[in-house]
């Protein structure tokens, strides 16, 4: 499943790389983020989507799991 | 509803109401808050300009980088954080400051003073609506001031502590800074009344992620209508709060620290508009980012204040006696327009390596 990065940046751009990335990954992918609004965002982005959410902790972040 | 949702449904109502009650308090009209001419009135106590009519250390502007810090100290979220382009971001945040001073008002105050009636605000959210429309073409075209890297604590603790100290000294020792004896400066609820407010907001705005610039952005990027239920909600608050206490005057003319030069309010927000998206969020937003230990944040709220004083000295700021801007303050506008586009247009189009 492909990994997108965006620890180190601020919102809206994990949202914006996020919509991007799922154009070419329909399928789903995982997002990784270190702040509490890019979590927040990115999750209501996939729900939105109609993917199935999935937040676990990480090391300094969040992995998010979008899949369908 | 979300959760999302019901939550800055509650933080816009109570914010929209705390800005009216320091109305009553003291503040001037339609400025309960107004992060823009907040962070100048405190230039001018420090004695970064001489506008005599704007001097005051606002403790609302304390209050709000204080409710931050504690509150994301107690749940965690404090993350000492920076170096996006730190420079820049100074440099936009002194734009956003002569945008905002243009219109006399940052996007809280614009709400506020739609919700006292004045009319002017309407044309400023028309020029700060397009600002973000062109932020948001730039932001999807892959704009981004870069990634920001952990730092150590002290970094994040720097801004929250420059807050505590200037709160310390207006208590102890008001006598060191500037007040304003008449004018906007002069009109404040009592110190502990708007200390009290900005850690309420300031709380409030932290958990909900609040930002005037957010909701609209994240309607145009991505359609998603989460964060201008705060935007919404202050407005409704403070319009029936302003109709309760008599605050409620419709129209352009002779509205309370306004002037009616339309294209220059249109122009000023603007720019706020788009600084803003380039920023990732509102003055007020800077704020609580800086309180988090965002030290980007912290440094575009110091480009706010030079801004502020930039603007004063060298009267670039629209003007509610002479009824708007002269030539200075038009031609720094167009400029910084200029400015801000080709530097969005830099940071998007040339790929970093």
């Amino acid at each position: 499943m492909k990994e997108l990065d965006c620890f180190g940046l601020s919102c809206p751009i994990p949202v914006v790389n996020t919509k991007k990335a799922i154009k070419d990954n329909p399928e789903g992918l995982d997002v990784l983020v270190d702040n509490v609004a890019a979590k927040e965002n990115v999750s209501r982005f996939g729900k939105a989507m109609g993917y199935n959410v999935e937040v676990t902790e990480m090391d300094g972040g969040w992995r998010i799991s979008l899949r369908k | 509803m979300s959760k999302e949702k019901r939550n800055l449904i509650i933080a816009g109502v109570l914010i929209g109401a705390v800005s009216v009650l320091l109305v009553a308090f003291g503040n001037p009209k339609n400025m309960g808050f107004c992060i823009a001419c907040f962070i100048r009135d405190i230039a001018g106590a420090t004695k970064m300009h001489s506008a005599a009519v704007v001097q005051y250390v606002r403790p609302e502007i304390i209050g709000l980088v204080l409710g931050s810090w504690i509150i994301s100290l107690a749940t965690g979220e404090f993350k000492a954080r920076g170096g996006s382009s730190p420079m820049l971001r100074l440099v936009i945040g002194a734009f956003v400051m002569i945008g905002a001073l243009m219109f006399l008002g940052c996007p809280f105050r614009m709400i506020l003073r739609l919700a006292g009636g004045d009319l002017n605000a309407l044309v400023a959210l028309c020029g700060f609506i397009g600002g973000i429309a062109v932020g948001c073409f730039f932001l999807a075209k892959g704009f981004s001031l870069g990634r920001y890297h952990e730092q150590a604590s002290l970094e994040g603790h720097a801004f929250p502590a420059i807050n505590v100290l200037l709160l310390v000294l207006l208590l102890a020792v008001p006598s060191v800074f500037a007040f304003s004896e008449k004018g906007p400066g002069s009109m404040h609820a009592a110190v502990i009344i708007s200390l009290a407010a900005g850690l309420v907001v300031g709380i409030l705005a932290q958990r909900t992620r609040l930002c005037m610039v957010g909701g609209i952005r994240d309607i145009i990027l991505v359609k998603d209508y989460t964060l201008i239920f705060g935007f919404i909600f202050i407005f409704v608050a403070a319009l029936v709060g302003n109709l309760i206490t008599g605050n409620f005057k419709l129209g352009f003319e002779g509205q309370p620290v306004a002037h009616t030069a339309h294209l220059w309010n249109f122009l000023g927000m603007f720019v706020v508009g788009l600084g803003s998206a380039m920023l990732g969020g509102c003055p007020l937003r800077q704020l609580i980012l800086a309180g988090e230990g965002n030290s980007d944040s912290a440094l575009s709220v110091v480009g706010m204040f030079i801004g502020a004083a930039i603007a004063h000295n060298f009267k670039l700021v629209g003007n509610a006696t002479d009824n708007g801007p002269n030539t200075y303050g038009k031609v720094a506008v167009i400029a910084i327009i200029v400015i801000l586009l080709a530097v969005a247009a830099a940071k998007t189009f040339k790929k970093e390596k």
